[in-house]
């Protein structure tokens, strides 16, 4: 059995696209291949946060638990997307649980070894950042959507 | 790629200020606070033929009336069939109507989808809430004649599960191998394995070739806006985009002008435009 690198893998990933082969090869030094069980716990809300995740295939909750309301998906994620980035922001701790929905594959990039390349890689650093922002600024959007609560009624 | 407003539409009532009556033959419960009436005409004359899109006024006697669409199978000649959402002074006395009332009908107005135009190529619905009603029967022709369309999504956004429209049918056209069903929830508990998010979050994941495609938007406007802003991000051009309009409508004939947009009457030029036609009035204040 050959083992295949995870390089072809990352530079697939939509998030990855247009990277240079030598920044995906920095990259894929600090990533590990993970699978979760549909229903397994990623993270929990206040886990120290040590990596961000690629989807390569399944789904992801974003949840978060209330007293009142027991346990609420605020939004899934699924192929081609990311979830955690509380890695780049101190201190560095998961602030929504994240669930498997289902059969989930996904890359872990370890946030450490990331920042550790980053600072002695600046334009890279540069790179990622402006994608991470790019998913941020979706995110607000869509969740400032969610609070219109447009489907509500109006009457 | 340019596509026509479509002009084959049915909009000649005999009279249509002269309501019909019409016979509840069935009422269906959707959620908490959306019902279907299965209507067939009280006085043995033959089902109105409609075209997708279309919409009727639908009269309460002694309380007043309002323009819904139709939600039924534009092939279907034994029911007329609409989807309401009760929200007003008529919708909430039509949810008390029962099996065998009488009910008032004037139609159908208005414009379809461009169904016909969309043939050969891929067709996006994106919808939310109440909005997949006027939707429904497009699903209907466009299954009924598989073999003339393209690849085939529905991106269905909805509130939580309790207001989720249509839910069997849902399902049932999930197993479609040809259809692509997305469905999405603004909130959600964690028994739910579906999607959680805003329907726009959808576009990016679905698979359509933007040069042959068609898109028919209904929804509240805010979301319209942002889906049309999706859309033309995957590469859709605005005269392939088509959203459904609503007003307050009272005559449905645009005599009287109470569903007046910018220059258009959305009863008569609509409810069903090509984006491009009111791109200039879309997100306008005070419109």
């Amino acid at each position: 059995m050959t083992i295949q690198t995870l390089e072809p893998i990352l530079a697939e990933h939509p998030f990855f696209k247009g990277l240079s082969q030598e920044d995906i090869a920095l990259l894929t030094g600090c990533a590990s291949n993970v699978v979760f069980k549909a229903g397994e716990v990623i993270r929990r809300e206040g886990d120290a946060a040590n990596e961000f995740y690629v989807i390569r295939q399944g789904k992801v909750a974003l949840e978060i638990y209330t007293p009142e309301r027991g346990q609420l998906m605020l939004q899934t994620v699924g192929a081609g997307e990311i979830f955690g980035w509380s890695w780049l922001i101190p201190p560095y701790q998961w602030r929504f649980d994240a669930r498997a929905v289902e059969l989930t594959r996904a890359l872990a990039l370890d946030g450490q070894c990331l920042r550790n390349k980053f600072e002695a890689n600046p334009r890279l650093g540069y790179e990622l950042l402006k994608r991470v922002a790019h998913v941020f600024a979706e995110r607000l959007l869509a969740t400032r959507l969610q609070l219109l609560d447009v489907y509500g009624n109006r009457s | 790629m340019v596509i026509a407003p479509e002009k084959q539409f049915i909009n000649s009532p005999t009279d249509p200020m002269l309501p019909q009556p019409y016979r509840i033959e069935r009422v269906r419960r959707e959620t908490h606070d959306v019902f279907t009436l299965e209507l067939r005409p009280a006085n043995g004359t033959p089902v109105m033929q409609f075209a997708p899109g279309q919409f009727n006024m639908l009269y309460v006697f002694g309380t007043g009336e309002s323009a819904i669409s139709i939600s039924g199978d534009p092939n279907d000649t034994n029911r007329l069939i609409h989807t309401v959402r009760a929200v007003g002074t008529v919708t909430n006395a039509m949810q008390k109507l029962k099996r065998g009332d009488c009910i008032g009908v004037r139609g159908p107005f208005g414009t379809p989808w461009p169904i016909v135009e969309a043939e050969g190529s891929d067709v996006v619905i994106v919808t939310g809430g109440i909005g997949l009603a006027p939707l429904r029967p497009v699903i209907y022709h466009v299954l009924a004649n598989r073999e003339k369309y393209g690849r085939f999504a529905l991106l269905f956004g909805a509130r939580s599960p309790r207001d989720l429209l249509f839910a069997r049918e849902l399902e049932q056209w999930r197993g479609h191998f040809d259809f692509n069903v997305e469905v999405t929830l603004d909130t959600a508990s964690s028994d739910w394995r579906g999607n959680v998010g805003v329907v726009t979050t959808l576009i990016p994941r679905t698979q359509f070739d933007a040069r042959h495609t068609v898109a028919m938007i209904c929804g509240p406007e805010v979301m319209m806006r942002f889906t049309v802003q999706e859309l033309m991000k995957r590469g859709l051009t605005t005269d392939q985009i088509f959203v459904t309009m609503e007003r307050n409508m009272k005559c449905a004939v645009g005599f009287c002008g109470h569903c007046q947009y910018g220059p258009h009457f959305v009863c008569k030029d609509g409810p069903v435009f090509p984006f491009d036609r009111i791109a200039g009035l879309f997100g306008k204040r005070e419109i």
